[in-house]
């Protein structure tokens, strides 16, 4: 089944929708706009003809300085119906996009590691926080504007630092008065 | 009596616990010793491989993606080659992609007895390591053999292969594939009976078929819970359809079935290798004849100036590679193994991106165990297979 089959499969499903197909060398690729994302998403899953129950992989790809800047990837994987489909989605810079974890619970995680990578924020997301750098990092690695060759200290954590009198003060305050 | 108060108890796994296979951080709630909710925390491998790889020439990036998934390090590699091949519109001669074939199962073997060994000791059969990790240093014998380098032999390169067999290849892979299917029925006379071992496993950690599905578990996991999907049968490559072998499933979808699967895979991969090895001539090409990405053989690189400027321009500048994009899925140990790459018509890649299975398995996790006992989490941890730098990547 190739782009135009599936575009044609799913004009009927998500009515009003324009997909576009894009030459692929290995298996059927369309673009999807972004506002009818979950609609296809979904439909993808459960039409007859196609059955798209697996997502295989969502990533990204940073091509500044084409604007929209960010294209979002979703491989989907119909395993009844032995075929594959490449999902595009064009971001620009700060818009969001819907989540599909509603439509497969896998994408959780690879959706946060889209936001962790590229900063790309899916809304209605039940839990997008960084997945592979630490919470309190700043950027995201995988843009192309974020450089390599960066040195950053070590983190470290002070001791706690209480003077005497303050220790001596703490266990009185502490300190449980028997009352019977 | 008043009534009792309890509470749930938060109890902290890993970062370094032996049965997290790498560094897994898990935050667990207990209610005695049921498990009520998990939270992983991955990252602690992550290393930016895939932001490395946009920096290096294309050839360059096959040692990184070796690096990710360590215990199946030449299926990361020809999932990349076979991208870039797809990009570049190359094809292999028959003795390379059987000679691929070969390593391609070498490699699972030797995966799946680092799973069976750590798997098996993880739940009280400690000696299952020595018997596992014993045969696979036969494997990295054979590593060493090709290519001088026992874990990451960067033998499979963009193109084709890094050089020829060498002597004596046949009879070590020979020599290991004859006694290799009676060692399986020792793990097993070790294992499949063991009442120890089934009571640890049977009806725990079950992932049912849609489960599988949802999650993006494609692998062995979904084959133990009945599917026969698998990347060799359903989207052949590398000539896998003109090869005899089964597709070994299982309907429980418990750890047991996860082990009786992976078991049977590597019954499966002896019988593909005994065939791939017996298509292999001891010498021929182990290239394919495209000037752009191989270079030319040595002599003729002494004796004539085209050949020494395409070597140069090989080494030097490397080959670019068509713009456009490609996902090229392999049936790896643990899974749908995959590398999507978009070039943008340069010597270098614009993006690289690993299909990780095991981070797809650490994200199950919590649904699979929730509601089970604390000791089922190291059970299921290990029949799901996962290797953190492949997770983290």
């Amino acid at each position: 089944m190739n782009a135009p089959d599936i575009i044609a499969a799913l004009a009927p499903l998500v009515p009003g929708a324009s997909f576009e197909a894009v030459p692929s060398v290995d298996f059927a690729t369309i673009y999807v706009p972004a506002e009818r994302l979950v609609d296809t998403c979904r439909a993808l899953r459960d039409a007859d003809g196609l059955r798209f129950t697996t997502i295989i992989e969502i990533t990204a790809a940073d091509y500044i300085p084409r604007q929209p800047r960010f294209e979002v990837v979703y491989h989907l994987l119909s395993i009844s119906k032995r075929l594959r489909l490449r999902l595009k989605v064009r971001v620009a810079e700060g818009a969001t996009l819907p989540t599909v974890q509603g439509v497969w619970k896998g994408a959780g995680w690879l959706e946060r590691e889209v936001w962790d990578m590229f900063g790309i924020v899916f809304a209605g997301h039940a839990d997008l926080r960084r997945l592979l750098m630490p919470e309190d990092w700043e950027g995201h690695p995988a843009r192309k504007d974020y450089p390599v060759q960066i040195r950053k200290g070590a983190q470290t954590y002070e001791p706690l630092e209480v003077s005497e009198n303050e220790f001596r003060a703490n266990i009185e305050r502490d300190r449980v008065k028997r009352t019977h | 009596m008043a009534e009792l108060r309890t509470e749930t108890m938060t109890v902290n796994m890993g970062p370094q616990h032996p049965s997290t296979h790498g560094v897994l951080r898990l935050v667990l709630e207990l209610d005695g010793e049921v498990i009520q909710s998990v939270m992983p925390t991955i990252g602690y491998l992550h290393t930016g491989i895939e932001k490395t790889a946009e920096q290096k020439k294309w050839q360059q990036v096959i040692p990184l993606v070796e690096r990710m998934d360590y215990l199946g390090a030449q299926s990361n590699s020809l999932a990349y080659a076979m991208a870039v091949e797809k990009l570049l519109g190359l094809e292999m001669p028959a003795r390379v992609n059987d000679i691929r074939v070969l390593i391609a199962e070498l490699q699972r073997i030797a995966s799946h007895l680092i799973w069976l060994g750590t798997h098996g000791m993880e739940i009280g059969a400690v000696s299952m390591l020595f018997y596992a990790v014993r045969e696979r240093e036969l494997l990295l014998n054979i590593n060493e053999l090709i290519a001088g380098f026992r874990f990451f032999p960067s033998y499979i390169r963009i193109g084709g292969l890094r050089e020829d067999l060498p002597r004596g290849f046949h009879e070590t892979v020979t020599a290991f594939l004859d006694r290799f299917p009676g060692k399986i029925d020792e793990f097993e006379g070790l294992l499949t009976k063991n009442d120890i071992f089934r009571r640890r496993t049977e009806g725990v950690g079950v992932v049912t078929q849609e489960e599988a599905m949802q999650w993006g578990l494609v692998g062995p996991i979904l084959r133990a819970a009945g599917s026969d999907y698998d990347v060799r049968r359903y989207f052949p490559y590398l000539g896998y359809e003109t090869y005899d072998f089964k597709v070994p499933t299982a309907t429980e979808g418990d750890v047991y079935a996860r082990y009786r699967v992976r078991v049977a895979e590597m019954r499966e991969s002896v019988k593909i290798a005994r065939q791939a090895l017996s298509r292999i001539t001891p010498s021929g090409v182990w290239a394919c004849d495209d000037p752009r990405v191989v270079p030319p053989p040595k002599d003729k690189v002494y004796s004539e100036m085209e050949a020494l400027i395409q070597h140069f321009l090989i080494y030097s500048q490397g080959f670019t590679v068509p713009a456009g994009e490609a996902y090229v899925p392999i049936e790896g140990p643990r899974g749908e193994h995959g590398t999507y790459i978009v070039s943008d018509g340069t010597n270098r890649p614009w993006r690289v991106k690993m299909r990780a299975p095991s981070l797809m398995a650490i994200q199950a996790l919590p649904s699979v165990v929730q509601g089970g006992l604390i000791a089922d989490v190291v059970a299921v941890i290990g029949s799901n297979d996962v290797v953190m730098g492949d997770c983290d990547r």
